[in-house]
């Protein structure tokens, strides 16, 4: 278990009380996900889906990098890694 | 109440630069400031990537790479993403059904129609729970 960093982007503080990070003690992206979801009511439904898999508009960032490009929800933490939750933010003129 | 976007001016004229200069494509980018009690404080407008380059003139999507550093940015001088900005090429400022769909709230959503004498339009609106879009005053 490593301890490890969340970061909560500002549509989703709403379920941390206002909190941007919340560290929390895991092996993987999973387990990292799975603890917030635990401590702050609400937030998991909204970053993964029923399978358990990131969201659709959902993109999770650990040290700069897309875990789809790497090991997905199984993608190892080490100490002091920082996980992103980012927003997929898209839209358009038509 | 209405709530108030505070864009100040200078921020407000490198966002209009952008978007004249993105034409006929769309152009995006991310807000920095602060949330108040009715009113949204910007301290920065930044442009970012648009990742839609198979749709450029009707849709935007900011390189997540691009949000992160934001964040981190505005993190570390205490201030929060507190919005998104993007364009709408020969299309009034007012949010489409895609911007509609790919909403989040909490944000505020500066929409500026722009055309090839450049913007002229400028307006921000926020996602209100079930009712949708309302529309937030812009003041300097």
């Amino acid at each position: 278990m490593s301890q490890v960093v969340i970061r909560i982007p500002t549509p989703l503080r709403g379920y941390t009380g206002g909190a941007g990070e919340v560290a929390v003690e895991a092996a993987t992206v999973g387990e990292a996900l799975a603890s917030l979801g635990r401590r702050h009511e609400g937030v998991l439904e909204r970053v993964v889906d029923a399978r358990g898999e990131p969201r659709q508009f959902v993109n999770i960032f650990v040290g700069g990098r897309n875990v789809r490009a790497l090991d997905g929800m199984a993608t190892p933490l080490a100490e002091g890694d920082v996980l992103a939750i980012i927003p997929a933010v898209a839209g358009g003129g038509a | 109440m209405t709530r108030v976007l505070r864009l100040p001016e200078e921020e407000c004229a490198r966002l209009a630069a952008w978007a004249a200069r993105a034409y006929p494509h769309e152009a995006c980018g991310v807000l920095l400031g602060r949330r108040e009690e009715g009113e949204t404080r910007v301290a920065e407008a930044r442009a970012t990537r648009n990742l839609r380059t198979d749709r450029a003139r009707d849709r935007y999507e900011i390189d997540p790479a691009d949000y992160l550093a934001a964040e981190n940015d505005a993190a570390r001088r205490g201030l929060e993403l507190v919005g998104i900005w993007h364009t709408h090429p020969d299309h009034p400022a007012r949010p489409s059904e895609t911007d509609r769909e790919f909403a989040w709230s909490g944000w505020s959503y500066v929409i500026a129609a722009v055309t090839a004498r450049g913007v002229t339009e400028l307006r921000s609106w926020r996602l209100d729970g079930e009712r949708g879009f309302e529309e937030e005053e812009i003041r300097a």
